[in-house]
């Protein structure tokens, strides 16, 4: 009896946890302009409408440039210290790899306000790349805890045996240790390039004259009339975070089957 | 020389790789995290009059933050919001945690965090609105129930203020709470329930005796992950909170885009930062005191008893001063003065009452 209202309960959970997600395509797909029930007919009207907004082209263009930036510089700084963390021991490891993770508590506003007001200091105008800089900021702890768990599911007598062979240090990590933790890399890249894309209030403060597609939709969120565009854009935002989300996680599982792991869990 | 030489014996040896390796992504952090974050704290001493700031260090940023009404309102808003929403979120968490590490098959326990992690990763933004439009007058839940005769009219309480807020947050940090207590929950030892069980425990006792002491710190890590950054949040509050839901980052915001008024800004930011930071001081440093209290007092219904007492007492208490104390000697000079008391407290117990078995 236990179990079962147990599982009743989470699968309600599940339920509500999806219930926003599931109105989206509803309303995408409604004729009528009024994002409320009872719904009127179906229409494609608004994904035609996303096609003439010049404005939504140079948003989403703006993203993509941060996004795919913001992926790569991040697995690069979370390859460094993932490694360094899984590899070695050195003294204030705790307090350094802690400070790096830091962001992922810190509330992004204090992010944002704090580079915000350095840049107003320095007479910098913001704009693209200084939220480059700030999602990178904020997406290198996930890239880290990604890739940390790659590194620490490898086996090291692997590379050990390939230094013994004669293979330089950075042959070694070339040939041994890249491929091992490749699927790690790529799936550092894709949930840093998700994050980067979904995220407002960084790029909300420091976008400037040139804004990213969230901060773009925000501002179409103020107009009624622009709202079930708003819904069909949403649905694509969302298919498109499922699809690389379902691809990452198909690599980090490939990944721990490389390692030879049984799969333990998701991300975070 | 010898020092070239001592350098290149450090950089070959093992803490020295480390260190090498794990710099570029310290110093990334050091220049775009603590030195902002320095800088902020530096310009909350001082003034901007029009377009200049001026750069005297003075203390009335943080004065007028603590004596006008507008902002501590705000700041106990948001801490209140805040905390409502950790509560609900971790307690409806935890029943799922609990079902996916216990009742859920093995090779199905990805597929469900999996499903619990999905809806964190699509657009915020496009959350917290469709939250707006389920809350709304003419939303699926006004209709829903004026169709079911539970309503005779549209709810208004539900959108545009503080439950709306807590409704919406609660939502989008659901995963956030699931995730940490699931890994705790996976780490427990099913012998020693199986030994409680032996023993003669119930079913009840041995899930209060064994496995929630265990799971405390994933509950702990749970509610530190959720509470920081809500308190921070934006978005949710400015979409749904209509007038009476607004809370600290709005104002934040609100000082530095409209008001043109940095400095306050920045005050602002470093107050909730400090104020969040001793909130949960209080909060764990208590957790571990009554815990340790009930305990003491012999445990059970007497020592639970006991600490409950305490705990009420306690929080009266702090409520009455922060009444009181403000007519008394100024409303700054008793915020500060009754925060360091408090948290010297925190401090206090935190070396002094050992870490119990409930792990806190």
């Amino acid at each position: 009896m236990k179990l079962n209202l147990l599982a009743v309960f989470a699968g309600v959970y599940l339920v509500v946890l999806y219930a926003p997600i599931v109105l989206l395509p509803l309303f995408a797909f409604n004729s009528g302009s009024v994002i409320a029930f009872p719904l009127r007919g179906f229409t494609t009207e608004w994904f035609g409408l996303l096609l003439d907004t010049p404005a939504l082209h140079a948003a989403t263009l703006n993203s993509l440039i941060i996004a795919i930036s913001t992926a790569i510089f991040s697995t690069i700084l979370g390859l460094f210290a993932a490694r360094a963390a899984t590899r070695y021991g050195f003294p204030g490891k705790g307090g350094i790899v802690g400070f790096i993770m830091l962001p992922l508590v810190l509330p992004e506003v204090i992010v944002a306000i704090s580079l915000l007001i350095v840049l107003m200091q320095l007479g910098l105008n913001s704009g693209t790349w200084s939220i480059i800089a700030g999602h990178t900021l904020i997406c290198t702890p996930f890239a880290i805890a990604i890739l940390q768990g790659s590194f620490a599911n490898m086996d090291r007598s692997l590379e050990e045996a390939a230094v013994d062979l004669g293979e330089t240090p950075w042959s070694t990590f070339r040939l041994i240790t890249l491929p091992l933790v490749a699927p790690g890399i790529v799936a550092s890249l894709l949930i840093c390039f998700i994050i980067s894309l979904d995220e407002f209030i960084i790029a909300f403060f420091l976008s400037g004259n040139s804004p990213t597609l969230p901060v773009y939709l925000w501002s179409l969120l103020r107009f009624p009339a622009q709202l079930p565009m708003v819904m069909a854009l949403g649905t694509i935002l969302v298919l498109l975070s499922v699809l690389l989300l379902v691809l990452a996680e198909t690599f980090r599982r490939r990944g721990l089957r490389r390692a030879g792991l049984k799969d333990t869990g998701g991300f975070l | 020389m010898g020092e070239v030489a001592g350098i290149g014996k450090l950089m070959r040896s093992e803490a020295g790789k480390g260190l090498t390796l794990i710099s570029p992504t310290f110093v990334y952090a050091l220049l775009l995290l603590a030195a902002p974050l320095a800088m902020i704290l530096l310009l909350s001493f001082w003034t901007q009059e029009f377009l200049t700031i001026v750069r005297d260090f003075q203390l009335g940023n943080y004065q007028e933050a603590l004596s006008d009404p507008i902002y501590t309102a705000l700041m106990l808003r948001s801490l209140r919001i805040s905390a409502t929403v950790t509560l609900v979120t971790v307690v409806l968490a935890f029943p799922v945690a609990y079902y996916i590490s216990f009742h859920v098959r093995h090779e199905r326990k990805s597929l469900w965090l999996f499903l619990i992690t999905i809806p964190f990763w699509t657009s915020y933004l496009i959350r917290v609105f469709l939250w707006r439009v389920i809350l709304a007058y003419d939303g699926p839940v006004n209709s829903g129930l004026l169709a079911l005769g539970v309503i005779d009219e549209p709810l208004g309480w539900i959108l545009y203020n503080a439950n709306s807020v807590v409704i919406t947050l609660a939502h989008a940090y659901a995963p956030f709470a699931i995730l940490p207590i699931f890994v705790v929950l996976e780490k427990i030892d099913r012998s020693l329930l199986e030994a409680a069980r032996d023993l003669g425990e119930s079913r009840a006792m041995a899930f209060l005796r064994v496995t929630l002491p265990l799971a405390m710190p994933g509950v702990l890590a749970a509610v530190l992950i959720v509470f920081i950054p809500t308190v921070g949040d934006y978005v949710t509050p400015q979409l749904v909170g209509g007038s009476g839901g607004l809370m600290i980052a709005n104002n934040i915001h609100a000082q530095i885009f409209a008001f043109n008024n940095r400095p306050m800004g920045a005050t602002l930011a470093v107050l909730a930062m400090l104020i969040v930071a001793m909130t949960l001081l209080w909060g764990i440093s208590r957790l571990r005191f009554w815990l340790w209290l009930a305990d003491r007092m012999g445990g059970g219904m007497r020592g639970g008893a006991i600490a409950l007492g305490a705990a009420v007492a306690e929080i009266a208490a702090i409520r009455v001063a922060f009444s009181a104390a403000p007519g008394l000697v100024g409303p700054e000079a008793a915020i500060i003065g009754l925060l360091l008391i408090v948290s010297a407290g925190s401090a206090l117990i935190l070396t002094r009452v050992p870490k119990g078995r409930w792990g806190i």
